[in-house]
Formats: structure tokens, C-alpha cells, sequence
């Protein structure tokens, strides 16, 4: 056969997948199955491992700190995805009109998206400063005597899901402007034929005909939700009192603080059910509102 | 009927009527413009309040109502940040890891991608949906064996930790594969006639053609690896191989009031992937959206 000179077919096969097979194999497939391996073993590296068996779930449906932070991850994702959802598609919508200097404001959008979280995080904790932050400044100005924020229970979370809004927007937006553009101008140009005014035009063509990038972009900021962690370790590590603690957060404790390695496995396993549970749960859901042509 | 009235009714709006739509239009216009700027200032002005916060000298960090303009402006807590704190070996660190990672994937996934896409072989179908499945597992999943690993080989602290364990992407390589499927097959079936060894073909057909791919998984994967926090937070405990983002939190940690030392070290670490975005702004794009299909 042609293309083969010098080595058989299988061999130039091997030349080409093996370095990524191989890498893929030893960082990631044997890993992941490893990872299932650990959750029947109780293990803190120092001492060798004893098995427990399904001993790290019983005690995960036991533990307070476990149903907390899925309390936790849950409410951030209630307060996180509809927030960046219509706010992304607000501002789409509008950049969608054939505005001038749209790529000026199309990067101001886009400027958090490539920032790191480390850098948002410190940012926004410094924003959010209850005493000499620009957020509580801002309040004081119309007469409002801001919260402590970051260091209060109940505004810790608000505060993260503001910035992690605020963050995301721009990743969001880009989505629904590429499905925007997919739309053909000629349904339009019918509609307006037809008399149709700007919310029907919106409410008829634009929303339906967007609603598979809406689907898309609903899962992948679901899964991404569920695996919040970045700007809670830099903001509030948890705190205060336990009050953000989040299942990635309780994993990386559990793992590198606490040494249980055999229990954080088994908390990254739930995690994944959570995320698989929640993703196959929106497949189901979205023949009654996402059309397809 | 219907038809009728609506034409005569559009004929009757013709050139009366026109000038009140070219107001209305503009009015609209510009109603969208305003709340455009608004909600990009909102946008810009943490960035801004970022930057003049490390312009500014200790005394004026903390007070209220705050400075919004430094006024003496100033470059010292760059300075002092350079003294106090390997930030400059930091950067390099930063620099090494998301260039070699992206290389790394580049390359790796490339290939991988050429075998899917170009060669047919038993069992590629079977290998490539083990491909797709280490994509749907959470990396949380995977970082307790795989730190173990690293303390068995003894890679923690060290730069092949921060840089094997990312370099091989199931993500990478089915962006790729994609591309490569889109390809005509006339280009390399007249090669091949001519003798052309499949790494000819690859390194001389479907790269070169490849570009806007490779450009957009580039971008990409340099980003990932430029901001990343979990592993290198894992895997490196040593300062000096630290990268920014794991260096910024150790600064906080350390300077908890001095915001502007923190911020300066905010602006270093963001403005390089800012100028990074800028040049290549059209691969981001198209990248960011298609990295939608990671998760």
C-alpha cells in the first residue's frame, strides 16, 4: 500500500498515536481507574494501605462536611447559572445589532475570561474589602452601610457568585453571539414583512433558534459550576465558618491536609456522579424547550 | 387581502414617515450604546482600580473615600515586589511551563489526531471512545493518584511535575481530529503516488494547512496552563518553581493588607495573557468556543 515505505502500516500507526497514548495512559486512563481502585482503601501515605471497602462511602453519607458542601456547591450554582446565563445573552443580543466598535467592546468582555482566577479572585477580595473596598464605598454613597462580605456568613457566597458572574460573562456571551450569527438575516427580514416588532422578533425567532447554544452552554457552565474551587480557596478558603465550603474545596482538604486519600477519592467519585446525574438530567429535559431544525 | 392593505400601508409609510423611522432608529442605537458602555465599564473598572491600586505608595492603599488617581504615582511596590519576592523567577517558571505544555500538546495531539483522521486502522473507533471517555471525568477524579504518582517518581517540586501530567490531551486531540477530518484527501493521495512516507504527509500537508487549528489550540492550551492554580498549587511547594498564580496566593497569604504589592503582582501575572489575547484575538475566539466542548 502507499504510504508505507520502510515500515508496515501498524507501525507508522504506533509512531503516531503511541506519544499521546501512552501519556494519556499514564497520566489520565490509569489515574482515573486508580482513583476508583482508592476509594475501597483507607491510606495516609505513610502507613501502608488498609482496606476498608465501601467503607469511605458509608462515611461520606455520614458526614456533616460532605452534605454541606454539596449544600454549598448547589447554592452557588442556583445563584451562578441563571445570573451569567441571561446576562450573556442580554449583552449578545445587543452586540449582535451590527453596532459600530463591537470588537472594542467585545474585549472588554473578553478581558477576565483570559485573566487568571488567582488574579479575579485577589481583585474582587480587595473590591470587596468591607472597610476600604470600592463596593462599600459605592453603597455608603447612596446612603447604604455595605456588609462585611467575604467576612460574613451569610454575604461570603453572594460576593463569590458576584464575581464569578462577572468573570464568566464574556465565555457565555461569546457562545450565544456564534449562535446569533448562525441565525439567517432573511427570518428576520420576514418578520418585520410580517409586522413583527423587536420582542416578537425575539421572543419568536431569536430564542428558539438559540436555544441549542443556550442547551450547550447551560451544560458546560453546569459542569464547570459543580467544579468551583479557584476563587473560593483565594476568597475565603471555605470561610467564614465553613459557610463556602465547596466539594473541590473538601476534596484537596481532605487529600493534601488532612492526608485521606482513600475518602477524597471517594468524594471525587461523587462528584462525578453529581455531574454525570446533573448532565444526563438536562438531556432529558431538553426536548421540552430546546428546538432543533 | 391581508397582502394588500400591508403593501398599500408600506407605501403610505414611504417618504413621510421615513425620517420619524431613521429617528426612531436612532434613538435605538443609541440606547443600545449606553447600555453597552455601561456594562463595559463595569467591566473595565475593577481592571483599572487594579492597576491604580499598585501605582500607588503604602500610605495612600488604605484610605476612605478612596484614591482613584494615584497621586504621588509611583512604581515602588513593583519594585519592592521584586526584592521581597522571587516574582521574576516566578514569571520565567510561568513562562517555561505554559510554553513547553503547549508544545507538548501541540505536537502530541497532532499526531494522535493525524492517526484518527487519516489512517484507518483495527480497533481505532474502540481507542478513540476511550479518548472521549477520559474527557466526561472530572480532573478533580484523577489529581489524588495521580500527586501519588508524582511523590513515587519523585517529580514533586519539580518542573516535569508541573509539565507531564498536562501536556497529553483527549481534548486537544479530538479538536484536531476534527480539523484533520475536514481536509481533502486529493492533496496527500498525489503525495503518497510520489512515494511520500506518512510523516511526510503529515509534517508537509496537513500541518502546514492545519495552522488556524493549531493556532486556536495553542492559544488555548497556553492559557490554561498560564492561569492553572489547583496543580501547580498541589505538585510544586518549593518558591522558586513556583508559577504566578500559586506565587500570588502564597503574596496574600503573607502580605495580607499590603493590596498594593498584591495588585502589582495581579497586573504581572494578567497583562502578558492580555497581550497574548490582543495579538491573537480571532484564534481565542474561536477557541474559547469551542472549548465549550472540554468540560
Amino acid at each position: 500500500m502507499v504510504g508505507e515505505r520502510g515500515l508496515g502500516k501498524l507501525a507508522w500507526v504506533l509512531v503516531f498515536v503511541s506519544p499521546s497514548l501512552v501519556g494519556l495512559a499514564v497520566f489520565s486512563v490509569i489515574p482515573i481507574l486508580a482513583s476508583l481502585g482508592l476509594t475501597l482503601y483507607e491510606w495516609d501515605l505513610l502507613t501502608p494501605p488498609h482496606f476498608v471497602g465501601l467503607g469511605n462511602f458509608q462515611r461520606l453519607i455520614h458526614e456533616r462536611n460532605f452534605w454541606a458542601a454539596l449544600a454549598h456547591t448547589l447554592y452557588f450554582i442556583v445563584g451562578y447559572i441563571p445570573l451569567v446565563m441571561v446576562i450573556a445573552l442580554g449583552v449578545a443580543v445587543i452586540l449582535n445589532q451590527k453596532l459600530k466598535s463591537v470588537v472594542l467592546f467585545r474585549t472588554a468582555f473578553f478581558i477576565p475570561v483570559v485573566s487568571a482566577w488567582v488574579a479575579v479572585a485577589l481583585l474582587w477580595k480587595w473590591i470587596f474589602n468591607p472597610k476600604f473596598g470600592i463596593v462599600n464605598y459605592l453603597l455608603g454613597l447612596v446612603g447604604i452601610h455595605g456588609p462585611a462580605w467575604l467576612f460574613d456568613p451569610q454575604w461570603a457566597m453572594p460576593a463569590i457568585i458576584i464575581t464569578s458572574v462577572w468573570k464568566d460573562i464574556g465565555f457565555v456571551m461569546m457562545m450565544f453571539l456564534a449562535g446569533l450569527q448562525g441565525i439567517p438575516a432573511e427570518y428576520y427580514d420576514a418578520a418585520a414583512i410580517d409586522g413583527a416588532g423587536g420582542w416578537q422578533r425575539f421572543r419568536y425567532i431569536t430564542l428558539p433558534l438559540l436555544s441549542p447554544t443556550a442547551f450547550f452552554a447551560l451544560i458546560m457552565s453546569l459542569i464547570n459550576s459543580f467544579q468551583v474551587f479557584d476563587q473560593v480557596r483565594i476568597m475565603t478558603g471555605g470561610g467564614p465558618a465553613g459557610a463556602t465550603s465547596v466539594l473541590v474545596e473538601q476534596i484537596v482538604k481532605n487529600a493534601f491536609d488532612y492526608s485521606r486519600m482513600g475518602y477524597a477519592a471517594a468524594l471525587s467519585w461523587a462528584l462525578f456522579l453529581l455531574i454525570f446525574t446533573a448532565t444526563v438530567f438536562q438531556m432529558r429535559l431538553q426536548k421540552h424547550w430546546v428546538t432543533y431544525d | 387581502m391581508t397582502e394588500t392593505t400591508l403593501v398599500s400601508s408600506t407605501g403610505r409609510l414611504g417618504t413621510e414617515s421615513r425620517s420619524v423611522a431613521e429617528h426612531l432608529h436612532f434613538v435605538r442605537q443609541m440606547a443600545l450604546y449606553v447600555i453597552l458602555a455601561i456594562s463595559a465599564l463595569f467591566m473595565i473598572v475593577p481592571f483599572l482600580w487594579m492597576l491604580s491600586t499598585s501605582l500607588k505608595a503604602d500610605q495612600y492603599v488604605l484610605t476612605m473615600p478612596p484614591q482613584f488617581i494615584p497621586r504621588p504615582l509611583t512604581l515602588d511596590s513593583y519594585v519592592r515586589l521584586a526584592e521581597l519576592f522571587p516574582i521574576r523567577r516566578m514569571f520565567f517558571n510561568s513562562l517555561l511551563v505554559a510554553t513547553l505544555t503547549t508544545l507538548g500538546q501541540l505536537v502530541t495531539c497532532s499526531m494522535a489526531a493525524y492517526a484518527f483522521a487519516r489512517m484507518r486502522f483495527k480497533g481505532s473507533n474502540a481507542l478513540f471512545l476511550v479518548y472521549l471517555a477520559t474527557l466526561m471525568v472530572p480532573f478533580q477524579v484523577t489529581i489524588t493518584p495521580l500527586f501519588i504518582l508524582m511523590r513515587y517518581l519523585g517529580w514533586t517540586n519539580t518542573y516535569q511535575g508541573l509539565i507531564l501530567p498536562c501536556v497529553f490531551s483527549a481534548f486537544g486531540t479530538f479538536l484536531l481530529r476534527q480539523f484533520f477530518l475536514t481536509i481533502p484527501q486529493e492533496l496527500e493521495e498525489a503525495a503518497f503516488i510520489d512515494g511520500a512516507s506518512h510523516w511526510t504527509v503529515y509534517w508537509r500537508i496537513i500541518l502546514p494547512v492545519s495552522k488556524p487549528a493549531l493556532a486556536s489550540l495553542g492559544v488555548l492550551s497556553f492559557m490554561g496552563s498560564w492561569n492553572a492554580f489547583l496543580w501547580p498549587l498541589l505538585v510544586v511547594r518549593d518558591v522558586d518553581l513556583m508559577t504566578l498564580p500559586v506565587g500570588l496566593a502564597t503574596l496574600h497569604g503573607r502580605w495580607l493588607t499590603q493590596w498594593n504589592l498584591v495588585m502589582a503582582g495581579t497586573v504581572i501575572t494578567v497583562v502578558p495573557m492580555l497581550a497574548v489575547y490582543l495579538l491573537a484575538q480571532q484564534y481565542f475566539v474561536r477557541g474559547v468556543v469551542l472549548s465549550g466542548i472540554k468540560g
